[in-house]
């Protein structure tokens, strides 16, 4: 099959791109209707990897691909959490050393004119 | 002379042949691996980029300005928050479906529809690159954001959005001249000659919806976050 390509039913693409616009259409709401706090970030992931997953899975065709594929592609991006950890720690460390050598910002931001 | 008694090519052909050992990993054709190999070294990339920008908005002491607001645009009342944002991600969405049915016609070798298809794509494309243009003047001009400093917040912001958006920016614009290329030749029979095989169009496919996820995770992280 991998051979003669990837030849799928028109209606899937259909069905992914209509829930691409939903998924996205949420994500902005979440903006929209000022959502805050752990709700705010748990929303924007969910939909952000819904999308992701929607695109590479079906768009990119990764579901109709030989596992070998799969894993060579995917797997490696997951080291990625470890530089997000790691640079989190420094981020902090960072900011700890700013309040404590240079104190409390007194930056007076304002406010954008559209 | 190798082991088994044959013999072996000297020079670079036989470092070729010794790496490659006439062996297949991938069961696709060539150029679709080295799409995906190549990809995978470019989400490497943005993600250095992004996390680079979580670094410095962690670690910054002045607060971070009010994205909602900053992208905000008003069309006469009051100003809409993030709306030329968000309608930038749906350009691109469409655009990401009309590259899927491209792709799918391709392998139909329907040479016509393929062809619209994939210059629609392209046209939406540039279609986010002018509105990209838009922004990045908006907020150079009117805002006065620098990389080096703005008005409104951390003066990281500036440094971030444009490397970040920026980057993003040359890919699309990469992918427009990417797809506009193939789609003509696939219109001129380029590929008749070669077979009438149109798993190209599936490759440059790849490289446009990649285009599309990493502004997903730009959008996540950037512009909601």
């Amino acid at each position: 099959m991998a051979q003669e390509g990837q030849q799928h039913p028109i209606a899937i693409y259909l069905w992914i791109w209509g829930l691409l616009f939903v998924v996205s259409f949420f994500s902005y709401m979440v903006d929209y209707l000022q959502l805050q706090g752990y709700l705010r970030w748990s929303l924007i992931l969910i939909f952000m990897f819904l999308k992701a997953g929607f695109i590479i899975a079906i768009f990119m065709h990764m579901k109709w691909e030989r596992l070998a594929l799969q894993l060579a592609i995917l797997v490696p991006p997951v080291v990625i959490l470890v530089l997000i950890g790691l640079m989190a720690l420094e981020g902090e460390y960072t900011f700890l050393t700013r309040i404590e050598f240079f104190g409390e910002s007194d930056f007076v931001p304002s406010t954008p004119h559209h | 002379m190798s082991a088994s008694g044959e013999v072996l090519p000297e020079g670079t052909k036989g470092v070729v042949q010794d790496f490659a050992s006439d062996k297949q990993a991938f069961h696709v054709p060539w150029g679709k691996a080295m799409m995906w190999i190549f990809l995978l070294s470019d989400t490497f990339i943005f993600s250095c980029f992004l996390v680079s920008y979580m670094t410095v908005r962690i670690s910054t002491a002045d607060p971070w300005p009010v994205v909602s607001d900053v992208f905000a645009l008003s069309f006469g009342g009051d100003p809409i928050p993030l709306i030329l944002i968000a309608i930038m991600t749906f350009v691109l969405i469409t655009s990401s479906g009309t590259m899927a049915m491209a792709v799918n016609m391709g392998y139909r070798k329907d040479r016509k529809k393929t062809f619209w298809l994939m210059v629609a794509t392209a046209a939406l494309g540039a279609t986010f690159v002018g509105m990209q243009a838009f922004e990045w003047t908006k907020l150079i001009v009117d805002e006065g954001v620098r990389p080096w400093g703005n008005p409104m917040g951390a003066a990281q912001f500036g440094s971030s959005f444009f490397m970040i958006t920026g980057f993003h920016g040359l890919h699309v614009s990469a992918g427009v001249i990417y797809l506009l290329v193939v789609a003509f030749r696939v219109k001129n029979g380029f590929y008749e000659k070669r077979g009438g095989n149109y798993e190209i169009v599936e490759i440059a496919g790849l490289y446009w919806h990649f285009v599309d996820l990493v502004w997903v995770f730009i959008f996540a992280f950037f512009y909601l976050w």
